[in-house]
């Protein structure tokens, strides 16, 4: 138990232990755990970005979903609006349609009359004459009383 | 002095044996002669500060982020721990206080620790080897904690230099503890304060290193006279098995209780010594 040179070389291997745990030793732990530190520090921001990123996406959709809605109720009371206005044109069409059928119709049955009546007018000479002769009981030359017939026919 | 193979004569010369350190020339017989080098002291605490370089430089090489082992968390705690401590107590800019704290916690550690292998194995197993004497724990060792305590006092004055300057430290190791404010006792309070700051600065070397060297030489001695109890063994009487009864009760307590000690006085040691840096980079 004494003070001797040992001091010198205990102090020596103590100089020497302190420099290699400052140099090789420390800093490169020390940073594991300052690495440590931040990846976790960073994780957990991370991970509140990500909650905030969520709402904000929830809120997002939300919104969308409700566009969407009113769009859809939009569509619809526009798709019926256009229905009822094709009925309406619809009817209209039709209606133009069947006065042109009738319009049509009625024009054939005028002709269709006129047509008769001419017949009938050249039905009505022959009888006249048919008449004539069996009330005269004597032929009537049908060429020479063609000027009396042609009167007859525009008098009916 | 028996002779030297053979086991002590009695239980004086028995513990006087094992305070003796082996001794780098033994033919110097004056034990307080000043050229005496302790090789046991010396290699011990080498092959120990081995085993600290090592197993940190093994860890720190692999010092992995993502996957740490359990042995790297394990190293990682004693980081922290020293870690934590300096940034509380150290405020100044110097990168060395951490690493140094660390060195002597681990090291002084590992060093009282030798106290847990019994007193006898490691100095019967040199004296097959033909070494006769052998101190297992170099922090019993006055010349280590002296080393290690005066290394601290002076790197905290040279922290001091480096934080204040080479004369903002003359002038503060000149007006502190005791402050004045006219210059005529400012003068008239250099001498004492002088004086104040030497004993102070002595005072933490010498208390640093007495600290620890006499809880662990005072712990080794107490091996030694537990080891005593069972070596009275003189046959299979009641007082012979007493003791051998007393020697494994009190040795397994002293053991766990000197747990407490090698842990505490490593730690004090190391806090002691952030402490003192801390100490001499702040202004008075």
């Amino acid at each position: 138990m004494n003070i001797n040179a040992s001091l010198f070389g205990q102090a020596l291997v103590f100089a020497i232990l302190v420099l290699v745990t400052w140099k090789f030793i420390w800093p490169p732990l020390i940073a594991t755990l300052e690495e440590r530190a931040k990846r976790i520090a960073d994780g957990l921001s991370a991970a509140d970005r990500a909650k905030h990123d969520l709402e904000l996406a929830e809120k997002r959709a939300a919104e969308e979903l409700r566009k969407a809605k009113s769009q859809a109720t939009e569509i619809i009371a526009q798709a019926e609006k256009r229905a009822s206005q094709i009925v309406e044109e619809a009817k209209d069409a039709a209606r133009v349609e069947g006065d042109r059928l009738i319009a049509g119709a009625k024009a054939e049955v005028d002709q269709q009359v006129h047509h008769a009546k001419e017949t009938l007018r050249q039905q009505v000479s022959v009888l006249a004459v048919a008449g004539a002769e069996k009330i005269l009981r004597k032929e009537v030359d049908a060429a020479r009383h063609a000027d009396l017939l042609a009167s007859l026919k525009a008098e009916l | 002095m028996s002779a030297e193979h053979n086991a002590p004569a009695n239980a004086t010369e028995y513990i006087s044996h094992h305070l003796m350190n082996l001794r780098a020339n033994p033919a110097l017989t004056d034990p307080t002669d000043p050229s005496h080098f302790h090789l046991d002291t010396f290699w011990i605490a080498l092959i120990l500060g081995f085993v600290f370089v090592g197993i940190f430089g093994l860890v720190a090489r692999r010092a992995s982020v993502d996957k740490p082992s359990k042995f790297q968390l394990f190293i990682e705690l004693i980081i922290e721990l020293v870690d934590s401590n300096v940034k509380d107590i150290f405020h100044g800019k110097s990168k060395i206080v951490a690493p140094l704290a660390l060195t002597v916690f681990v090291w002084v550690t590992l060093m009282n620790a030798m106290d847990f292998l019994p007193v006898d194995l490691l100095p019967k197993i040199a004296a097959e080897f033909g070494i006769q004497y052998l101190k297992v724990v170099p922090t019993a060792d006055i010349n280590q904690g002296l080393a290690m305590s005066l290394s601290v006092v002076l790197l905290s004055v040279v922290l001091g230099i480096q934080a204040k300057g080479l004369v903002g430290f003359v002038v503060e190791f000149f007006t502190a503890p005791f402050h004045a404010e006219g210059t005529v006792m400012k003068i008239i309070l250099i001498p004492i304060n002088g004086a104040m700051q030497l004993i102070e600065y002595g005072s933490r070397g010498l208390s640093l290193a007495l600290r620890l060297v006499g809880n662990m030489f005072a712990g080794e001695l107490v091996f030694m006279l537990i080891a005593l109890l069972g070596m009275s063994w003189t046959g299979a009487n009641p007082g012979s098995i007493l003791g051998l009864l007393g020697q494994v009760v009190a040795g397994s307590a002293w053991a766990i209780f000197h747990i407490l000690i090698v842990i505490l006085q490593a730690y004090i040691f190391m806090m002691l010594t952030i402490v003192y840096c801390g100490l001499a980079v702040e202004e008075h």
